[in-house]
């Protein structure tokens, strides 16, 4: 609040530097003091925002604060805190001399983005690799043998089976499930379509958590003799005369009931895509599909289908990327027992239970070099539409 | 009614289908629609329903059987909410939730938003270089930083002895969750609003400039007001992956009560308790309500940052 003179005092003083301001001093002594500033730039705001964040969080901790509290100076300093530095940095570069002040103020606005992304992507990726090279504890290099250990090991082989299987199965089904839907849909009025399509779309706000405790409630399960069955599936299973089945220690179906969970999720986000995929193709050309004798099958599979097949592959490729990452859900449902397994959650149990670090690690490489050539595919998808615009 | 005499005539002429037969039209596709709309919503309701059953009847019956007799009060009751609310450190797992999601939402917006500008509107060599690698990190799963951030935070980084980080007994604190989600969030974050801005015409940034306006002024009062749909957008995902992530709050803030996250208090209902539905459930649907209602009344920007992220790029 009390920044607004002082910017106000800075509006008025500052005005752009020409652009052919040059300071005195020798072309390297400049070039070496321009680098030096931005590297200064580039550093300074994250270093200072995170100690004023962390003495800050200090005190919280200290304190035994009220939780109401807490929550507001939190939301005030991680909210406010952060515009304020960028404010703070963007004066102080106002006071350089004017032939270095815009080289060097790109470096205030992208250098905090950039710390950030080093700390938290480029090092830990180049970390986790390494470690994987490592044993247990990470202190010796042992060569290949995690991944020697992981392409053996019957848990490890389960799981990556079994993510295979996810991998396959879940885009699938939601990708068609999904077309299936917003193309019938499509054929409705405005209200039912906008209220059916909700319900699909739902689930994408719930957390996977909430979603995993939705669905064992689902497949609840008592023994014979144990009471009502109060899960869905097996009320539905004895009413047609079957006797009641644990549903989520059935190898390898239990699988199955997994995927279900997250084709419950992600159905959603390849419906809306498609959705808006489909309503984007011309009617002119779909009335010229039709008074040539097409009918709607025809329509969908000859012209339909064809126009929207890149949002089609890129909805693809996206689930299949989140399917092979996926953890909560296993974790809350079965913890990866009875062979229901995935590798991201093998990583966790191997780093957490385990406290296997090398082998952890070897997993999160597998995940990611999985993730590589998708990526590739679909940036030369990417890039070959461009040029074709 | 009234909007069917308002109807203009030439309606008439065509030929509008009556009431019956309109509800017969299409009717395959009617009914496809309605039995996978129904498929999608019944886990739902049955959890819904569940949570306002005694603990009781939930044991005693399945949550179908109540359908028969809708207006049965006995059959209906709160207890469930109030014992979630009461009897565990459910409450504060809601405000831990906020305290973490709010500014971890808030964070990565803010440094986007500035990186977002300097890759299109401001010069500096390496821009194009540098703004490629940062949407390539787009491909680095979560899992690969969970080892080496969570050594970090513990005992800090060293390099040939000497220390680069420190040791700050980072673990368990908000800051810890707050950093770890800007990181995850900044590569998508960056991709969507350079994306934006920089279709944003160039015109009114020179004029701008001409006018005498520095970058910060032209960024907060001209840009960012331009970009709030797409500032929308990413908001909304960037809450709803906060709010329902699971992982990065188990590994950075752990599972203890006074800062764990209200999915991990969910799931340690599970685990602690067995199956106890009547708990459960309504711990589960107070957990959807505050990301639901975003959801719904924030859908239009959602929706077009999913169209402009997914299908176009």
């Amino acid at each position: 609040m009390e920044e607004t003179p002082e910017r106000e005092s800075v509006v008025v003083e500052e005005l752009p530097p020409p652009e052919d301001a040059q300071p005195r001093g020798g072309p390297l002594l400049r070039l070496l003091r321009l680098q030096l500033l931005r590297i200064g730039a580039t550093v300074a705001v994250p270093i200072v925002a995170f100690i004023v964040l962390w003495l800050t969080f200090d005190f919280l901790r200290d304190a035994e604060a009220n939780r109401v509290l807490v929550v507001l100076v939190a939301i005030v300093v991680g909210v406010f805190g952060v515009f304020a530095l960028y404010f703070g940095m963007d004066s102080l570069t106002n006071l350089l001399p004017e032939g270095l002040r815009e080289g060097v103020r790109p470096f205030v606005f992208v250098g905090p983005a950039l710390v950030i992304l080093s700390v938290y992507l480029v090092y830990p990726a180049i970390n986790t690799t390494l470690l994987s090279f490592k044993d247990a504890r990470g202190n010796a290099f042992v060569g290949l043998d995690n991944f020697t250990d992981i392409f053996t090991d019957s848990a490890t082989l389960i799981s990556i089976r079994n993510s295979v299987i996810w991998v396959i199965v879940v885009p699938l089904v939601a990708v068609a499930v999904g077309l299936g839907f917003a193309t019938l849909v499509d054929k409705l009025g405005r209200r039912a379509e906008a209220i059916s399509k909700s319900l699909i779309f739902m689930p994408m706000a719930i957390s996977m958590v909430g979603a995993s405790i939705v669905w064992r409630f689902v497949y609840s399960f008592r023994p014979e003799g144990f009471g009502e069955q109060i899960g869905l599936l097996n009320g539905i299973w004895q009413g047609l005369g079957a006797a009641p089945v644990s549903w989520l220690q059935q190898e390898p179906w239990n699988n199955l009931m997994l995927m279900v969970v997250l084709v419950w999720l992600q159905t959603g986000f390849a419906m809306v895509i498609l959705s808006a995929a489909i309503k984007s193709v011309p009617d002119d050309i779909l009335e010229a599909a039709r008074i040539d004798g097409a009918n709607e099958i025809q329509v969908f599979w000859r012209v339909v289908f064809p126009m929207i097949s890149s949002s089609i592959v890129v909805v693809g490729t996206t689930i299949v990327i989140t399917t092979w990452k996926v953890f909560d859900i296993v974790w809350v449902m079965t913890g990866g027992r009875n062979g229901t397994g995935v590798v991201a959650q093998q990583m966790v149990t191997e780093f957490f239970t385990n406290k296997n670090d090398g082998k952890g690690a070897a997993l999160a490489v597998i995940l990611l070099v999985a993730v590589i050539p998708i990526m590739i595919v679909n940036v030369k998808r990417f890039r070959a539409q461009e040029e074709q615009r | 009614m009234t909007a069917a005499t308002e109807t203009p005539r030439h309606e008439e002429l065509k030929g509008e289908p009556g009431f019956v037969a309109r509800i017969a039209e299409n009717w395959p596709v009617k009914l496809i629609v309605l039995i996978i709309a129904a498929l999608w919503f019944i886990p739902t309701l049955g959890v819904l329903i569940t949570s306002f059953r005694p603990r009781i009847l939930i044991d005693a019956s399945g949550w179908w059987t109540v359908l028969g007799d809708l207006f049965d009060t006995s059959a209906w009751t709160l207890d469930n909410y109030n014992a979630v609310l009461d009897g565990s450190d459910f409450t504060n797992s809601f405000m831990n939730t906020l305290a973490v999601t709010i500014p971890a939402t808030v964070i990565p917006i803010t440094v986007a938003a500035f990186a977002a500008y300097a890759f299109s509107w401001m010069d500096f060599r390496g821009r194009q270089i540098i703004f490629v690698v940062v949407v390539g990190l787009l491909v680095v799963p979560l899992q690969m930083a969970l080892i080496p951030i969570l050594r970090l935070y513990t005992s800090g980084a060293e390099v040939f002895g000497v220390t680069i980080f420190p040791d700050l007994d980072l673990n368990g604190t908000f800051l810890a969750v707050w950093l770890a989600h800007t990181g995850f969030g900044l590569p998508l974050a960056v991709y969507l609003l350079r994306n934006y801005m920089g279709s944003l015409p160039s015109s009114i940034i020179e004029s701008a400039k001409i006018d005498g306006a520095t970058h910060f002024q032209i960024f907060t009062r001209l840009i960012v007001p331009l970009s709030v749909p797409v500032l929308a957008s990413f908001a909304i995902f960037q809450f709803l992956w906060v709010w329902n992530d699971f992982l990065v709050a188990l590994v950075f803030l752990g599972g203890t009560p006074d800062v764990r996250v209200i999915t991990i208090a969910l799931q340690g209902l599970i685990g602690n308790r067995g199956e106890l539905f009547h708990l459960l459930t309504a711990g589960a649907f107070i957990s959807m309500v505050l990301p639901l209602a975003v959801f719904f009344s924030l859908q239009r920007f959602f929706v077009r940052g999913l169209t402009a992220g997914g299908v176009k790029g």
